[in-house]
């Protein structure tokens, strides 16, 4: 599908969603409590996005124009019909929470814990979620912006 | 409490006179110094006799948060933190961020570098396999292969040595093409070794593939469908042994893997005997590669022009390229600095690892290793 008829899918099935056309492919801007329902319609609608390939978010605090803001991004591919699409999803970063889709594609689960850990973002209704690679007792987040280590981190 | 404790404590049936039933469940650690695991993986398994219930993977006793560092380096710094990723296909990783940072920077790699690099690569690709094939056999047992397969991979170390300087952290892409040109015995030497190959790869399917303990051990274990592989985002050969069509290298061809001939190995099986199959023949696609190019390296720049120092214009880049394990992807944001604002490395190993939970249900705990062998986990690319 080209993107002016994903464009019109996913206009049809959430008419909030805004869209930027500026990087390599169909960019999709969606509200957090609208993100469950979309998430299963990419799924199971026409578009079937069955592959998700990158999960990760993006800590904009060291913008001057985010200074509150997490930002949830989702790549995703479908394996049938080859278009790909990115999704966002603003998050607050001082209480970020986002419900789970490790329902609907299993590979979120590791990708969702490791968000957790390293952003301390919160995934609602996730089945399993706790740290996966630091230890118990570390403190921070340590892909945010504003941690420090002194010991650890060298800044050039 | 420790987790691991708490498991235990869980799982065992306590009698109404408060002592162990012995009839619970058992849970056992497996790593993160245990030979099959091939680096530090930690795996918590909980057994009811010898029937595998569930494995927790726990990672990041090599975690370096290689990420977080290559936000503080610069555009030309950052590609060699990540030969220490995959150190096995490091050539590959390079090249996936040397393709992210020239797409932001639309620069043309010129033919030259484009051969190499695919050469490169192919070699690579061999290199990694083999060690896989080695492994593999050694943790169902059998040792001899592994010596076999470290003969053949020490001479492409030697190829490697002599034209890129280093045996495993290669360091030979930067944006815009190769740090040197090649080594003038390059490629005789690469001719040399595709003839001597040839036959090796017949003696390893005489030795290994044919081996009836081998397939009685492999095959039939591990099923992953191929719904399930995409809903875990498996991707390279784990996917391709479930029959999923996933190559990087056919379905968005970069530098010059539109122009050479070969095929995309699929399986259906979806077991551990199709994962196997999947990257032994892929050793010779490989060949296959590297004999249609290494006579026709196009004179010229092995380096196209850029300036001393790489400003990446405001947005995101993501490449995609194909390891020896499967999908690596590059995702760059940009604020037009000179380093990333966030960089995320999109390991294959890591959604790999993610089915083996799922795979590993029901099976008996013998055969973990030969689901875990033909996974082929690099740790220090799952942690980063």
């Amino acid at each position: 599908m080209t993107n002016e008829e994903l464009k019109q899918h996913i206009t049809a099935a959430l008419p909030a969603a805004v869209f930027d056309e500026t990087g390599e492919w169909l960019n999709v801007q969606v509200e957090a409590n609208a993100w469950k329902h979309f998430a299963q319609w990419l799924r199971n609608g026409q578009l079937n996005m069955d592959y998700l390939f990158c999960l990760t978010c993006i800590d904009w605090s060291a913008t001057p124009t985010g200074k509150n803001l997490l930002t949830m991004v989702y790549h995703f591919t479908s394996t049938s019909a080859r278009h790909t699409i990115v999704v966002k999803v603003k998050l607050d970063r001082s209480k970020p929470e986002i419900e789970t889709v490790s329902d609907i594609w299993r590979t979120a689960e590791f990708h969702e814990r490791e968000v957790f850990e390293l952003f301390g973002v919160q995934f609602l209704h996730h089945p399993d979620l706790r740290r996966l690679i630091l230890t118990d007792d570390f403190e921070g987040y340590p892909l945010r912006k504003d941690f420090e280590d002194p010991v650890n981190m060298i800044k050039l | 409490m420790y987790r691991e404790t708490q498991i235990i404590n869980d799982s065992r049936k306590i009698s109404s006179n408060g002592e162990d039933t012995g009839e619970g469940e058992l849970v056992i650690n497996v790593g993160p110094q245990h030979p099959a695991t091939h680096g530090v993986l930690h795996l918590v398994i909980t057994l009811q006799g010898e029937t595998i219930q569930k494995v927790e993977p726990h990672l990041g006793y090599i975690h370096r948060s290689i990420e977080k560092m290559c936000e503080s380096l610069s555009y030309r710094q950052f590609i060699y933190v990540t030969s220490r990723m995959d150190y096995l296909s490091s050539h590959i990783n390079n090249h996936g961020c040397a393709l992210c940072v020239e797409k932001g920077l639309q620069v043309e790699v010129p033919p030259r570098a484009q051969v190499i690099r695919v050469l490169m690569n192919e070699l690579t690709r061999i290199a990694s396999h083999e060690l896989w094939w080695g492994a593999m056999a050694m943790d169902l047992g059998a040792f001899t292969p592994f010596f076999y397969a470290f003969r053949e991979r020490e001479t492409i170390n030697d190829i490697m040595e002599e034209t890129c300087g280093a045996r495993l952290t290669m360091n030979y892409m930067v944006p815009g093409g190769v740090m040197f040109d090649i080594h003038p015995n390059f490629q005789k030497r690469v001719k040399d070794f595709i003839q001597l190959f040839r036959s090796k790869i017949d003696e390893y399917d005489d030795l290994v593939t044919g081996n009836i303990i081998f397939q009685n051990r492999t095959k039939g274990i591990g099923i992953l469908s191929k719904e399930d592989a995409i809903s875990y985002g498996c991707s390279g050969p784990v996917a391709r042994g479930s029959g999923v069509h996933c190559d990087i290298r056919k379905l968005y061809p970069y530098e010059v893997y539109n122009k050479v001939e070969f095929d995309e190995i699929l399986e259906t099986a979806g077991d551990s005997f199709a994962r196997y199959l999947v990257r032994v023949k892929e050793l010779k696609q490989s060949v296959h590669i590297i004999e249609q190019l290494i006579d026709n390296i196009p004179e010229g720049d092995f380096q196209a022009k850029t300036k001393a120092v790489l400003k990446l214009p405001k947005g995101e880049f993501y490449s995609r390229i194909e390891t020896a394990r499967g999908e690596f992807g590059v995702y760059i944001v940009s604020e037009g600095a000179t380093t990333p604002y966030r960089i995320k490395f999109r390991s294959p190993g890591f959604s790999n690892l993610s089915a083996l939970d799922y795979m590993s249900r029901g099976h008996k705990i013998g055969d973990l290793m030969a689901i875990m062998g033909t996974l082929d986990l690099v740790i220090p690319d799952i942690d980063r």
